[in-house]
């Protein structure tokens, strides 16, 4: 009788073990699927519950109606219009009203404009605003290498939003406190890297500034002088590793959806959607340097960072755990001539 | 019924503690009464003692424990001497080399030093633990055969830690002393020089690790499988063949054609051991040094094979956009 009690406890606390070790699991099965060569590795590991859960949390607005083309410019109708000028009044008022939908669908007009004066520039999401527009435009226009022809419109990033859910400032510096305990800003759990230990914060040695990302040898045998003179040291990697953590996670996809992981750094290996990332990373540096960073004069102090700077952009800023922003809905082709750059006539 | 004396002994044989053999050499007499441990009984001997400590093994604790300590205490510090943020954090804090700005110079204390100093204290304290396998397996008699396995393992630490960064120029170079920390260093090493993998002596090293869980399971199911006629007195059974030897024997000679002796399985599973980190050492001291892209060599000397892939192959697109990348 007491073995039996005795066992039977035994098996309620392995059960309870196991629930306790498995609780943090997805729930099986998951969806696989091969993208390179057999025995590579290259496979796409994905949670169908996780997949329907960020399916299910995007909601595309309705398309604006059709607006007039002709008539008067909005430059000519409104005053102190200077990147949408180009527009016909129904065009611009077309336009507004989808940003409102878009960034500020709760405060509405007022998120971006004194009510009392439309034309005013005091509110400064207006003025922030006008540069994003400026941002989309060169976006859709210029890095069709990285968008395609799906392109961006406000809500790609916004989501209803009048701050994006996924932006990143600058790590306040350095945080090492005196004598002993440098941290060297890695060593603690963040989302930026995937929990790692890798560098917090790669992204304003890679992302803003065009820090070298490519770390591996190129040739079999050590060059002289030594990459390690070079800055192509291990940290150097670590900080490589730490942005690809945040792709990967921002992407929602795993290392051999760009590369054949037996060797990251050959082109030779990798499959073509590495090369759309490279446009990316090449597009996301101007963004920050062009649009995003410049912008610090014009926020207030509650939208900056620990170190003072300006709301920037990453990959996850976009594409929010999907390889595709939203599934590659194509919203920008309903609002073309609104949000490319005005033709050079 | 039989009563094994495995894992969870049933059965504890007690007597008089048993001091040992005689014993002549050293400064030090065996201090401290054995005494017995019931819990400790059902995994193994019971009796503990009697301890050894002598010079090596004191200066060995006092050094290790210092770069414990030191190493803890720089934990506590990065997470403001908060206690439970160190429970917390423990896996992600950790110990980092110096910047590889400072070389092969001895860098500022907040900055790499303390990381230099730990190393100095913990490889001081390997190396005056191995001094004590080395003297008191003499002291006792033995074979060296302890420390020489654990010098192959030495071998590994002070590639890792010495002779690499230096041969490197940087004890940037070096292992982060943390518990996630060295496993990101590992990936980031492995992606630096292209894929570790192609290294025929990771790949050597790998082989005699798995080769000595395999050899050890082999080796303790046999005799476990034997025990019955008296083959855990494998010692005997080495000059005496019995029974439990010949049916053993017969049984791989059955499965596999080929059988160790109740001798040669030991020094099988010694040099497994010794190898693992013998020839991973060496796989990690060419790396950086002697080779700077493991796959590049790997297809230079036709171990890579090439895939064909469903995609037309991708150029570099920096090429194109003229050197910017």
């Amino acid at each position: 009788m007491k073995t039996k009690i005795f066992t039977k406890s035994l098996g309620l606390a392995g059960a309870a073990a196991l629930a306790l070790l498995l609780g943090g699991c997805e729930q099986p099965p998951q969806e696989t699927a091969q993208t390179g060569p057999r025995g590579t590795g290259m496979v796409q590991v994905k949670s169908p519950e996780r997949e329907e859960a960020k399916r299910a949390a995007i909601v595309l607005p309705e398309v604006q109606p059709e607006a007039d083309a002709s008539g008067p410019r909005a430059s000519e109708v409104y005053e102190n219009v200077k990147v949408l000028g180009h527009l016909s009044e129904g065009q611009f008022i077309r336009v507004m009203a989808a940003i409102t939908e878009w960034v500020q669908p709760e405060q509405g007009c007022a998120g971006c404009h004194n009510l009392e004066n439309l034309a005013d520039d005091s509110v400064y999401t207006k003025v922030v605003a006008r540069r994003m527009f400026q941002m989309t435009q060169t976006i859709n226009a210029k890095w069709t290498a990285h968008v395609g022809q799906t392109g961006v419109t406000c809500y790609t990033c916004h989501r209803g939003q009048a701050v994006p859910a996924e932006i990143w400032f600058k790590s306040p510096g350095d945080d090492n406190p005196p004598y002993m305990g440098a941290k060297n800003g890695q060593n603690a759990p963040v989302k930026s890297v995937a929990y790692s230990t890798l560098p917090n914060e790669p992204f304003s040695a890679l992302l803003v500034q065009k820090g070298e990302i490519r770390v591996q040898g190129t040739t079999a045998i050590p060059q002289v002088p030594a990459r390690v003179e070079q800055g192509q040291t291990i940290q150097d990697a670590e900080k490589t590793y730490g942005l690809m953590m945040h792709m990967s996670t921002g992407l929602g996809v795993n290392c051999g959806f760009c590369h054949n992981s037996r060797a990251f750094g050959s082109w030779a290996e990798s499959p073509p959607q590495r090369v759309t990332a490279w446009h990316g990373i090449q597009m996301v540096r101007e963004l920050n340097t062009t649009y995003l960073d410049p912008l610090q004069p014009v926020y207030p102090a509650n939208r900056l960072g620990e170190a003072g700077d300006a709301p920037k952009a990453y990959c996850a800023t976009c594409h929010q755990g999907v390889n595709k922003p939203l599934y590659g809905a194509a919203m920008f082709k309903d609002y073309a001539v609104e949000l490319s750059p005005p033709k050079a006539n | 019924m039989i009563e094994y004396q495995n894992i969870f002994t049933q059965v504890q044989a007690r007597a008089h503690p048993h001091d040992g053999v005689p014993f002549s050499h050293g400064t030090w007499v065996r201090s401290e009464e054995p005494f017995f441990s019931y819990w400790i009984g059902k995994l193994g001997n019971a009796q503990i003692g009697p301890f050894y400590l002598g010079f090596l093994g004191l200066a060995s604790i006092v050094c290790g424990a210092l770069a414990f300590f030191l190493i803890g205490m720089n934990y506590l510090a990065s997470v403001n001497w908060n206690p439970i943020m160190l429970v917390r954090n423990l896996f992600w804090l950790s110990l980092d080399p110096p910047a590889p700005k400072y070389g092969l110079s001895w860098p500022p204390l907040n900055d790499g030093g303390w990381y230099m100093i730990v190393s100095t204290f913990l490889l001081l304290s390997v190396l005056l633990w191995w001094g004590r396998t080395y003297v008191r397996a003499r002291a006792l008699g033995m074979g060296t055969h302890v420390a020489w396995a654990f010098a192959s393992a030495i071998w590994l630490f002070l590639v890792l830690g010495l002779f690499r960064p230096i041969l490197m120029g940087s004890w940037s170079e070096g292992v982060p002393y943390g518990i996630f920390s060295h496993l990101d260093w590992t990936a980031a090493f492995s992606i630096r020089y292209g894929n570790l993998f192609y290294n025929p002596f990771h790949a050597l090293s790998i082989v005699f690790l798995y080769g000595s869980t395999l050899l050890f399971a082999m080796h303790a199911a046999t005799i476990l499988a034997v025990t019955r006629y008296g083959g855990d007195r494998e010692l005997e059974q080495i000059t005496d063949r019995g029974t439990a030897t010949e049916r053993a024997a017969l049984f791989w000679r059955w499965t596999m054609g080929f059988n160790a002796t109740m001798e040669s399985i030991h020094r099988w599973a010694w040099w497994f051991a010794v190898l693992t980190t013998l020839t991973g050492g060496i796989g990690i001291l060419l790396t950086g040094t002697a080779v700077d892209n493991w796959y590049l060599w790997a297809v230079k000397h036709g171990v890579a094979p090439a895939y064909v892939t469903d995609w037309s192959p991708v150029a570099d697109p920096a090429l194109a956009a003229g050197g910017v990348r």
